[in-house]
């Protein structure tokens, strides 16, 4: 069951990506030309998007996280329902997000545009330009899924013994020296997780492209798992989208073999 | 929030709240959205709350595509999938910790390495099979590939290894089969775990946009995702009145749970991961 699920799928791309295919007719024997196919400006870009959006939504997501967790690292009332109301677009759907912050950066009626009239700030075309479209879809995302990595600092966090800050209070360490000697070394394994969870996550992101650009304006929001969909689907280019599955699933193996590496490799220990 | 000096300790407070703020509003706002009528949705500036709220909006979102059938799909959906995995999950998790056979760990292996391998990559391959065997547009080709969870596995088998072994040697002694002994003794000690895994995989299925886009093209499958999608395609002009009230058919049941449970449901996310 699990083989036929699971692996099938990964040894039929394999296969199928050494074929040209349009699911109508018969496959035809390619070789490798489905993946010379690959090596061009357009694949290229698709890759640059990719990494441009990942390495934005990692960066800033974890950053935010790890702010808004130490922050709201007590026990108080108000302090959990700022982590509720913060981790709760985290369960809602992608296309109702998508939806809405089309609405919201509506041009001309869109609340954001009225917002930034008000500070007399000029209007932004966010989805229709080509320059900003990416960095409007990495904002998006990450005010989404910013709850995750709070939530997840926050564990790591209160994994901390206390008695590590009472000492450090005891030697005169001030704010900042305590969280430079102690919380961010501390947190080095969470920060090696969420890197490598979030950047994963974000490599799959395909839901708010399909709703909220398609790709465009022009190619500057083709993302990796949209192109491979687009291919597949738009185009029936199925030998071409397989052998984008398999470099895909080649640089997710890579990405947990190198989580599992550096896991085993840089970790502070406490006792 | 726990600065020493009264003053920072109100400024950070402050921003805090402003996070929240921005990231509640924005629901606030499509609920604001979905009860104006077309000239308030279209006027500039906007108006923060309708007047007079037009509840009507939800009744023709709801009108404008086979929506009972799509809620009913992703409810099917949803409920067969986890009630699969569970079942599934609980044997192999089993299998996997209280039973003895030649090959299990390597069994094992293949389960773990099951967890690296996305939707993303199953869904041409997956896609081509099901389009040989004629099962596109069928509820099978929504749950079938999700029948079996690695990462449920994974997490039932780490509870169930928890579990001493006398007790299912006791269960034994006293007759019991093995659905009885797995469904009546083990599963219900584990139910933390369960609990857990099933939050975390009813909000994923409900929300799930990506695999139903793939498998299906007629309505007599599509989900809840794909009608409301569909609702910022068809018609003309500025329906985000329209638009809205749909989304909130999607996001309504997910945060009235997630109210609920928030408890829960936070630590399901960060227990699934974690692991």
């Amino acid at each position: 069951m699990f083989a036929l699920v699971y692996l099938y799928p990964v040894v039929y791309s394999a296969w199928v990506s050494f074929y040209e295919w349009d699911l109508a007719g018969p496959a035809r024997w390619v070789g490798t030309a489905n993946y010379r196919a690959l090596a061009t400006a357009e694949f290229l870009e698709v890759v640059t998007n990719t990494a441009k959006y990942s390495g934005g939504v990692v960066v800033l997501s974890q950053a935010l996280g790890l702010l808004l967790a130490i922050f709201l690292n007590d026990r108080t009332r108000l302090g959990a329902l700022f982590r509720a109301s913060i981790f709760s677009s985290y369960v809602v759907s992608w296309v109702a997000v998508s939806l809405l912050w089309i609405w919201l950066l509506d041009p001309q009626y869109g609340l954001v545009a009225w917002l930034l009239g008000l500070v007399r700030l000029p209007a932004v075309n966010w989805l229709g330009d080509h320059r900003i479209a990416l960095w409007s879809l990495v904002l998006v995302t990450v005010w989404k899924t910013v709850g995750y990595p709070m939530v997840i600092y926050l564990a790591g966090l209160q994994a901390i013994p206390g008695d590590l800050y009472e000492a450090a209070a005891l030697d005169g360490a001030g704010g900042w020296h305590r969280f430079r000697h102690i919380t961010w070394p501390l947190l080095t394994p969470t920060t090696l997780f969420l890197l490598v969870t979030l950047t994963i996550a974000s490599f799959q992101g395909f839901d708010i492209v399909k709703i909220m650009t398609q790709g465009g304006p022009v190619t500057s929001t083709m993302i990796y798992v949209y192109w491979i969909y687009e291919q597949a689907f738009q185009y029936f280019k199925l030998g071409k989208a397989s052998a984008g599955v398999v470099v895909f699933f080649v640089l997710i193996v890579l990405l947990t073999l190198a989580q599992w590496l550096l896991f085993r490799r840089r970790v502070h220990y406490t006792t | 929030m726990r600065s020493s000096h009264p003053l920072l300790r109100a400024l950070t407070v402050g921003v805090l709240a402003l996070v929240a703020l921005v990231e509640v509003f924005p629901y606030l706002w499509m609920v604001s959205t979905s009860l104006k009528d077309l000239a308030e949705v279209t006027r500039f500036p906007p108006t923060l709350w309708p007047s007079p709220a037009r509840w009507d909006n939800y009744a023709k979102a709801w009108a404008s595509g086979p929506f009972l059938r799509y809620a009913l799909n992703n409810a099917v959906q949803t409920v067969a999938i986890l009630v699969l995995q569970l079942f599934f999950g609980c044997l192999a998790g089993f299998a996997f910790s209280k039973l003895r056979f030649p090959g299990r760990d390597a069994c094992f292996l293949v389960v773990i390495a099951c967890l690296i391998v996305p939707p993303q990559v199953r869904f041409v391959p997956l896609y081509m099979l099901f389009s040989k065997v004629g099962l596109l547009n069928t509820y099978a080709s929504l749950v079938l590939p999700y029948a079996v969870s690695a990462l449920g596995t994974f997490l039932i088998r780490e509870a169930f290894m928890q579990i001493s072994d006398d007790i299912v040697d006791a269960a034994r002694v006293d007759g019991a089969g093995t659905f009885t002994l797995i469904f009546r003794i083990l599963a219900p000690i584990a139910r933390p775990t369960l609990v857990a895994f099933s939050l975390f995989s009813v909000v994923y299925h409900w929300n799930d946009f990506f695999w139903p886009l793939v498998m299906t093209t007629t309505d007599a499958v599509r989900t809840l995702p794909i009608g409301v999608a569909m609702l910022r395609e068809e018609g003309t002009g500025a329906r985000w009145h329209i638009i809205m009230a749909g989304s909130m058919f999607v996001v309504a049941p997910v945060l009235v749970v997630f109210v609920a449970a928030q408890r829960h449901i936070i630590r399901a996310f960060t227990f699934t991961t974690l692991k």
